[in-house]
């Protein structure tokens, strides 16, 4: 096996692909999300519980597709709790830029051990039609922590 | 050419892979191992030689000039649609309407149908559940402009469709049927001959979507005796941008123009227009003549292989897929009943297929189609939402199934 692919199949992805994390609806969720890759029909719904501290309490997802966006829903739904919703957005954008294969920023300041979790994730690089797969979940997490509308894996709404 | 009659170069388990470029052109590591022929084809030399003599010898605009060029190029046009027509067993040329491909030719049929008073409200349309959403949204398009019904004869467990349904749905209000000949997901091939010959007992008008067809099996339009045929020139080792629509000649005539322009009248003032017979009232503005040209190429490559070699090459190579396939864990086939064509669906259970996608493109330099192929009716009865295709061209061969049996086993161990 390649070094690209043994890098995007990494255990921890596996791991995570198969028992997931924080699956399921989520019972007095606040804010909740579908978002949905028009290309491959993966579907991803994100709940979530907001504190009255401003900071995301819980997080859960339901939904099915591959590997990658399954794996990236359950690594998120750990990462994100606790954050503001300006800490995912920051975390996102960092994670998104790696996903890329942007390489030239820093972790946001702070959050350089939820990048570094999170950089499993980014052997998508290599694979431009996978890293839709990767962000999908957490244009949903924005999309339920803004105004709940249904998005595709472009951060498009539909 | 190909060398249609070296024998030896069309033996058994031989492949064609050598009339086509692009396998001599994308060397990896490995051999580029084409399994996607049901997306699109990849194109002979033959055809690529065509196009590019003809940009550089032969062109101009067609129906025009006056000038020996716009001739040679019109005669050179015409003579893909004559072409056509006996590829597919037209009784004649003017039945061929040249497209972009299925999809406008669907929408063509569909639209026109529509305005023509063929079919009026409260009419049924019976679709099946196997069709692509080329051959779906233009008729619900149409039924909900118009005010009809659209029913759909369901896929039984076994792979084929419930033919008992069929029958029953021919009956009044239906007024037309319009179904795949063969499956681009399953590969099931439908038993059109009878299936128009019920429908034409009962004065039903018959579409057939035989993009998965053309390549794969001899059509005979006239002997089937269908109203309408619909394929694109891309599947079919042509170029992209070419289709076809063949309507019998007294239907077609009954069709108002789809798009107008340049090109498909015979009169215009700025009272009224006059237009053309078909079928260039339906070829509006200045066609893909490039594209016609290599498609009458392509059919010439085709007809020089023969449907004799490319029937008994892919039914070899099927069933040696179909039994290595088999002895892979996980292997979940989509079910055919009966006939079957050109591709083989299927799953590993617990894995989604573009994860099998991926790993098949990186570690074996396989190309399949994972997805739900645009026949999401179809995923939604089989229950799943996407699955891995492997479709066959001319240019597979025995090595294609063990390279793809390989990558599958690759997959299994990434995935334990
Ligand atoms: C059965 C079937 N019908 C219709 C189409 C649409 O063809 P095109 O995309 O060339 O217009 C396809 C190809 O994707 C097909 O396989």
């Amino acid at each position: 096996m390649n070094n690209e692919l043994r890098e995007l199949y990494q255990d921890i992805i596996l791991d995570h692909g198969r028992h997931p994390r924080n699956f399921g609806e989520l019972a007095g969720a606040t804010h909740h999300a579908h978002g949905h890759n028009p290309l491959c029909g993966d579907t991803v719904t994100v709940f979530l519980i907001m504190g009255s501290d401003g900071r995301v309490q819980r997080v859960t997802f339901m939904g099915h597709g591959c590997a990658i966006s399954m794996a990236s829903a359950s690594m998120m739904t750990e990462v994100a709790v606790g954050k503001t919703e300006a800490e995912v957005e920051a975390i996102f954008g960092e994670f998104q830029n790696r996903a890329k294969g942007d390489l030239t920023h820093a972790a946001p300041k702070g959050f350089e051990d939820e990048i570094e979790r999170l950089d499993a994730l980014t052997g998508v690089s290599a694979y431009p039609s996978r890293v839709k797969c990767a962000v999908l979940p957490w244009h949903a997490m924005r999309s339920a922590l803004a105004d709940g509308a249904e998005v595709t894996s472009d951060g498009g709404k539909e | 050419m190909p060398d249609s009659l070296n024998p030896s170069a069309k033996s058994e388990g031989q492949s064609r892979k050598s009339d086509f470029p692009i396998f001599a052109n994308n060397p990896r590591d490995l051999p580029l191992i084409y399994l996607d022929s049901g997306a699109s084809t990849q194109k002979p030399q033959a055809v690529i030689d065509a196009t590019s003599h003809f940009y550089a010898h032969d062109y101009a605009n067609i129906h025009r000039g006056v000038y020996r060029l716009s001739q040679v190029a019109t005669h050179a046009y015409e003579i893909g649609r004559e072409t056509v027509a006996r590829f597919i067993h037209s009784p004649s040329p003017d039945s061929i309407v040249f497209t972009r491909g299925a999809t406008e030719s669907f929408n063509l049929l569909a639209d026109c149908l529509g305005r023509s008073g063929l079919i009026k409200a409260g009419d049924r349309i019976v679709l099946t559940e196997v069709e692509h959403h080329a051959n779906i949204i233009p008729w619900q398009m149409l039924r909900d402009r118009l005010g009809l019904q659209l029913a759909v004869v369901p896929l039984m467990d076994s792979g084929a469709l419930d033919l008992d349904e069929f029958e029953r749905l021919l009956q009044p209000p239906t007024r037309l049927v319009s179904f795949t000949h063969i499956s681009n997901v399953t590969g099931l091939v439908n038993p059109v001959a009878r299936m128009v010959a019920a429908a034409a007992a009962r004065g039903v008008m018959t579409v057939i979507d035989g993009c998965q067809a053309v390549a794969h099996r001899p059509v005979n339009v006239e002997q089937l005796g269908c109203d309408f045929y619909i394929f694109s020139g891309h599947k079919l080792y042509g170029p992209t941008g070419t289709g076809v629509l063949y309507g019998r000649g007294d239907l077609l005539g009954k069709l108002p123009p789809y798009q107008t322009g340049g090109d498909m009248i015979t009169t215009v003032t700025f009272a009224e227009t006059r237009f053309q017979p078909p079928p260039q009232r339906f070829e509006a503005g200045t066609p893909n003549i490039a594209g016609v040209v290599g498609l009458t190429a392509a059919i010439g490559y085709v007809e020089s292989l023969g449907f004799d070699w490319i029937v008994a090459h892919e039914k070899q190579l099927l069933e040696l897929g179909l039994k290595r396939l088999q002895t892979i864990d996980r292997v979940k086939i989509i079910p055919v009943s009966g006939d079957r064509s050109g591709a083989i669906s299927f799953t590993l259970e617990g894995i989604h297929p573009h994860d099998i996608a991926t790993v098949l493109d990186d570690h074996s330099n396989v190309a399949v189609r994972a997805g739900h192929h645009c026949a999401q009716p179809l995923m939604q009865r089989l229950g799943l939402a996407a699955t891995i295709r492997a479709s066959l061209g001319v240019y597979n061969d025995r090595d294609c199934i063990e390279a793809l049996a390989m990558g599958l086993e690759q997959v299994n161990r990434i995935f334990k």
